[in-house]
């Protein structure tokens, strides 16, 4: 089971993060803590795989945002990174060349495609098009819902 | 109809629950308000009802109405109620209710709805939760959807960890899921078994044939990893099931080009052959069966190993050492691989090979290995790698008792030159080995003392650095192996000198204390050895050497070194004395010292026999009684103690054993001449009480051990601290700041201050971080809104500056940004800046030109809007009487001084010589600011000839746009992460194409022409902010590729935003 999801830039700056178990606040500031301090001071070229209390920590960085996931001891560490980069994929193909920036101005929907692709901690869909044809349709469920919206304030 | 509404009546006898309501709702589309208010008439009734039950249903169903959009205020007080019930299941039935049929009433409607719904559940499922939605989920399992299908199924898993009874019912469901037509909904159910075959795998391996079937069958990846997994945790249980995956399994890993799914494969096998191997021997064949698979995955590992790739080389180290553990065999011939991991540049590469090469030593090789280990501490440039290293050659060293260790007189040298590390933590367990393996090896010791003579002879070397403390714990064992087994030692003397060093005195007082101490023994050696000589006069020296270097460690700030080095110092004195008069005391002295100390092991208590009748868990004493004053806890603190002395007071309570102990010593007493009977009177009371605490013997042993200096003292601090605290509880009964001085004890009241002082700190702390959370805060906006006043001043001025004909072209370009409007004489003859210069073209004898506009918004109000127009005089005569005026419309007015009437035109407050410009400021009032604005407006002057005066007029435009009421704001990046999450923006978005010019440009133009700050830019993507004179949050993300300029925009005022996308879209369409 993946336990957490965090993405955070290369300055620390926490712009993404998804428990899948219940945490308190103040434990969560702490993991964020450590998962920042523990992945940027990795080197380049290292492995992706960190031992962390009992889970383990798979990152990896693209251009300058770190995916960091957090499994259980007896997962498989490649199917993380296989894990990491279908979300990469997922997030590039529905914002188009994706950006950390996107991540924070659209982070609705970074987080709508998260839950799309895993929910409770256990990957949901492996594959790419039923992903995106479900965020595509329920994109299209919100702006009929925020046109029926902009109706209403119009004669109300 | 008809037959609804009698349905409907029918409904209205019983009570209505939630689902009676909604379905009645539907079925009254036409009246459905009608059919509500009846509902609600019918829920008051409900609350009117004593039933709390009632009540419960009633509250559920204003839920829903209130959902609708019906105001339900009017049942407050109920709600109330009902929530505060004492029975926390309505409560979670209320929330939980209004949730269920939120999932299915959406659900009819959208199955996207749905799951959200689910999705949010996935997140908090808490044991009630589960209990009563399992049902529900259970239905969603075999909704028509896939999509509902596929995450009812996930829940499902959360919900049988939360409330593992309805895995039961649901499982047959949930085993049907395995062939569903639907790959995702398989893979999820696959899912969810294999999770839950992870936890108790004996229920799962009826479905063994079934998952087999679908591993030879599926080509998803996902899928069979974990259906190996599955495997992987049901073979323990059924050997035959092993057998039969060898095959696929074999398949797999030759034939898979997934990394992901070899290395589960791998592993699988792996801890298959783990199981099987060892505790039950398998059949002959399947052993061979086993051999086999488990080469071919070392092999495969070795290629992991031998991967470029760091990941796949960390993996393979982690499934060798799973390996290592049941095989070091075949792991051992991958020696030199495994050393080769050591040189990688990757941390923890190198720690995993590290943990291999603890189960890879052998006699033969050991040495080898550290050796190699050596040089990579060497090398090595972390400290925490090093440490590791360290720790690691240690423990390889010392495992099971030095089993590999064939020359100990190599291991001390490893162990010194390990003592050059700079900076390590781990000078303790250094100094720990070389104790231990000091003590236990004789033969090592003369060895041993050499090297740790020249270790002190160099302690400089150790303590000079202010990094190197740790390190300096192996002087402790450094100083105690000369002093110990000091006899071995070729030059004693030198080493003397060493520890007697001034410099001794910075280190850690435990040292100083050895230091002294062992001192002391080479001192005896020492005299033994030079009184054997003829000439005293070494001797005398050496102690006089004493006498002189030891007062330093006497005024040491540490009582053990003090205590120590002044009873040392007494001594030699003595023995100095004695040896003034020439007498022997070398062979005393030595016996101070005598005997050797040897090595116990941690076990050893365990083999001396517990002698006959010897209950060790007994109580010796009838333990102290438990009922005391309620003030027991301060007391605890010493109470450790008086069980102590009481087991040391009576050792034995037996009566008989205490009369024949009296017996004797009566006798004894009797006999003694020496002691003083007591008086006949005392002695009767002695002889009557049979008691033991009457025995006044004993009452005098009691008084000593409590004149141990302190001991009564803190007595007395407890006892002053009940006495305060007594007075205190009728003060104040606050228990919980009771609790707290009880802790402390004697120093509560200083500690006092502790809470008042913290209250200090915090605000401090707050201050902090309002400032760093919330840097647009009000204190924050004022040196931003001055310094906007000022340029607002500056920025035509400079404009005006920029008026020279050299830089004619830019200017036009700022100018026309600055939506300026260029009025010439006769105002229909407008010319645009583009049509080239208007000087030539209509110069009659005179022009107003280049009058500018800079349009900013009022930052002070937020429906004010300053106007600076520049006027230029760019003919030869005077104009003079300006006279400003603007039509206004109904949401934007001109401020005109007070007492002047709507149309009555400003006066512009300067005049104009030939050639000369100057700026004047007006003030516009707006109403709305969502939408662009034009206004007409005419000057009138007269221009002063030499001989005549002309009145003239000229025509003009003001446009403000969208722009104009923007103000540029810097925004941190954190605060616009919490803008845009606070989530009430609107959103929109534009698509630029054809755009030719670099990023950095198109964002300054943005920010320039639109007044925009840049809050955050990677590579071809940035965010920009921007807020308007009434406080709307502008929120941009423009990003580029090729020519295309896409920019997604936020705001909390649509209008606004689409207007100021519409100019910005302009401002890129005119380049």
């Amino acid at each position: 089971m993946i336990r957490f999801l965090l993405l955070f830039s290369r300055q620390g700056k926490l712009r993404l993060q998804k428990w899948f178990t219940a945490i308190s606040e103040r434990e969560k500031k702490k993991i964020i803590r450590d998962m920042t301090t523990m992945v940027l001071a990795r080197q380049p070229r290292t492995c992706n795989f960190l031992h962390w209390k009992d889970l383990k920590i798979i990152y990896k960085r693209y251009a300058s945002l770190y995916f960091c996931l957090a499994i259980e001891n007896q997962e498989n560490e490649l199917i993380a990174l296989e894990v990491i980069h279908r979300y990469v994929e997922l997030l590039d193909k529905y914002f188009g060349n994706v950006c950390e920036l996107d991540i924070i101005f659209n982070f609705e929907k970074a987080y709508f495609i998260l839950d799309e692709f895993l929910i409770g901690g256990e990957i949901q869909e492996t594959s790419k098009q039923i992903v995106n044809r479900a965020i595509e349709a329920s994109d299209m469920l919100q702006e009929g819902d925020s046109s029926e919206w902009f109706e209403v304030e119009l004669f109300g | 109809m008809a037959l609804k509404i009698v349905k409907g009546s029918i409904d209205r006898m019983f009570d209505k629950n939630l689902q009676d309501l909604v379905r009645g709702i539907r079925n009254h589309k036409e009246d459905e308000a009608k059919y509500i208010s009846t509902c609600i008439d019918e829920i008051k009734q409900e609350l009117k009802q004593d039933n709390i039950a009632v009540k419960a249903n009633a509250v559920c169903k204003l839920t829903y109405l209130q959902m609708l959009g019906y105001d339900v205020s009017w049942a407050a007080f109920n709600i109330v109620e009902v929530m505060s019930s004492s029975k926390f299941t309505y409560k979670v039935k209320i929330g939980l209710y209004a949730h269920v049929w939120i999932c299915q009433e959406i659900g009819y409607i959208s199955q996207y709805d749905t799951g959200v719904a689910l999705t949010g559940l996935s997140c908090f499922v808490t044991p009630d939760l589960a209990r009563d939605l399992a049902n529900d989920i259970m239905t969603l399992m075999s909704h028509t959807k896939p999509y509902i299908r596929k995450k009812a199924v996930l829940i499902m898993y959360k919900v049988f960890l939360k409330y593992p009874e309805s895995l039961r019912p649901a499982f047959p469901r949930l085993k049907e899921k395995l062939e569903d037509p639907d790959p995702g909904v398989q893979s999820a159910a696959v899912n969810v078994i294999c999770e839950l075959a992870r936890r108790n795998p004996k229920n799962y391996l009826s479905l063994a044939p079934l998952f087999f079937k679908l591993m030879t069958s599926s080509t998803n990846n996902w899928v069979l990893i974990k259906i190996i997994k599955l495997f992987g945790a049901l073979t323990p249980l059924e050997p035959r099931l092993g057998k039969k995956l060898i095959e696929p399994l074999t398949n797999l890993i030759h034939s898979t080009s997934a990394m992901s799914l070899l290395y589960e494969c791998v592993n699988t096998v792996i801890a298959g052959h783990d199981v099987n191997g060892s505790p039950f021997l398998p059949p002959f064949s399947l052993a061979l069966f086993l051999f086999l698979r488990f080469q071919l995955c070392v092999q495969k590992l070795r290629i992991l190993i031998e991967d470029s790739d760091q990941n796949l080389k960390y993996l393979g180290l982690l499934a060798m050492s799973k390996i290592l553990k049941t095989h070091p065999k075949s792991v051992q011939s991958h020696k030199d691989l495994i050393l080769q991991c050591l040189d990688d540049k990757d941390e923890s590469i190198r720690l995993r090979a590290l943990d291999l090469l603890y189960g890879m030593v052998s006699k033969k090789n050991l040495m080898e290995i550290v050796k190699k280990l050596m040089l990579h501490v060497d090398k090595a440039e972390g400290t925490t790698y090093r440490d590791e290293l360290l720790t690691k050659i240690i423990d390889i060293c010392s495992q099971s008792n030095y089993q590999y260790i064939t020359n100990f007189e190599w291991y001390i040298s490893i162990l010194v030159e390990l003592t050059r590390l700079e900076g390590t933590r781990h000078g303790h367990l250094i100094a720990s080995q070389m104790l231990d393996v000091a003590i236990r090896v004789k033969a090592i010791r003369v060895f041993a003392v050499a090297q740790m003579a020249t270790l002190l002879d160099n302690a400089h070397l150790m303590t000079g650095n202010v990094q190197r403390k740790g390190i300096c714990e192996v002087l402790y064992a450094a100083a105690w192996i000369c002093g110990e087994f000091s006899e071995h030692l070729e030059n004693p003397m030198q080493t003397l000198e060493a520890m007697l060093r001034p410099k001794v005195a910075t280190l850690p007082g435990h040292i100083q204390a050895v230091y002294v101490q062992n001192a002391a023994k080479l001192f005896a050696t020492l005299l033994k050895n030079q009184e054997g000589n003829t000439d005293r006069t070494a001797a005398q020296e050496t102690s006089q050497l004493m006498i002189d270097r030891l007062p330093l460690f006497v005024q040491s700030a540490n009582l053990e070194v003090q205590e120590r080095a002044s009873c040392i110092l007494q001594l030699v004195k003595y023995i100095q004395k004695l040896q003034q008069k020439d007498v022997e005391v070398a062979e005393e002295v030595i016996a101070l010292f005598a005997g050797e100390l040897n090595p116990v092991a941690p076990k050893a208590q365990k083999k001396v026999p517990v002698p006959e009748g010897l209950d060790l868990d007994a109580w010796i004493n009838e333990p102290p009684s438990e009922s005391e004053s309620e003030d027991e806890q301060p007391k605890a603190i010493f109470a450790k103690e008086e069980p102590k002395h009481s087991r040391a007071r009576h050792t034995e309570v037996d009566e008989k054993e205490l009369a024949k102990r009296r017996e004797a010593r009566k006798q004894e007493q009797a006999n003694n001449p020496f002691y003083i009977k007591a008086s006949p009177s005392s002695q009767k009371v002695y002889q009557e009480a049979p008691g033991v605490e009457h025995i006044p013997v004993v009452q005098i042993d009691l008084s000593v051990p409590l004149k141990v200096p302190g001991l009564p003292m803190s007595d007395q601090y407890v006892k002053l601290e009940e006495e305060r605290r007594q007075k205190e509880r009728v003060e104040k009964k606050k228990k919980e700041k009771k609790k707290r001085k009880e802790k402390r004890g004697g120093r509560g009241k200083k500690h006092d201050s502790g809470p008042e002082s913290e209250e200090d700190i915090t605000p401090a702390h707050m201050v902090d971080i309002v400032t760093e959370e919330m840097p647009l805060a009000d204190s924050e906006k004022l040196p931003v809104r001055s310094h906007r006043a000022a340029e607002a001043l500056k920025s035509p001025a400079e404009d005006g500056d920029a008026e020279s004909p050299a830089s004619q072209e830019p200017k036009k370009k700022s100018s026309k940004e600055k939506r300026e409007k260029k009025k010439d004489k006769d105002g229909d003859r407008k010319v645009s800046v583009k049509n080239g210069n208007p000087t030539r073209e209509t110069a009659l004898w005179m022009y107003i030109y280049g009058a500018e506009i800079d349009i900013q918004g009022n930052l002070q109000d937020g429906s004010q809007v300053v106007v600076s127009v520049i006027f230029e005089n760019k003919c030869d005569n005077f104009l003079k009487t300006m006279e400003f005026n603007v039509l206004d419309s109904l949401n934007s007015k001109l401020q005109r001084p007070e007492g002047s009437g709507p149309h009555d035109g400003l006066s512009v407050p300067f005049q104009l010589p030939p050639g000369v410009s100057n700026e004047a400021r007006f003030v516009f009032t707006m109403q709305s600011i969502v939408m662009p604005q034009k206004l007409k407006g005419t000057l009138t002057f007269i221009i002063k000839n030499e001989d005549s005066s002309t009145h003239e007029k000229l025509d003009f435009k003001l446009h403000f746009t969208c722009s104009s009421y923007l103000i540029t704001t810097p925004c941190y990046s954190d605060a616009f992460a919490k803008l845009l999450e606070s989530g009430d923006l609107k959103c929109s978005s534009v698509r630029l194409e054809g755009v030719n010019m670099p990023f950095h440009h198109l964002l300054a133009r943005i920010c320039f022409h639109h007044h925009f700050s840049v809050v955050e830019r990677i590579d071809s993507c940035a965010s920009m902010y921007s807020r308007s004179i009434q406080g709307h949050h502008v929120c941009l993300l423009v990003k580029t590729s090729g020519q295309t300029v896409s920019i997604d925009a936020k705001c909390d005022e649509p209008t606004l935003l689409g207007n100021v996308l519409d100019e910005i879209k302009q401002t890129f369409s005119q380049c």
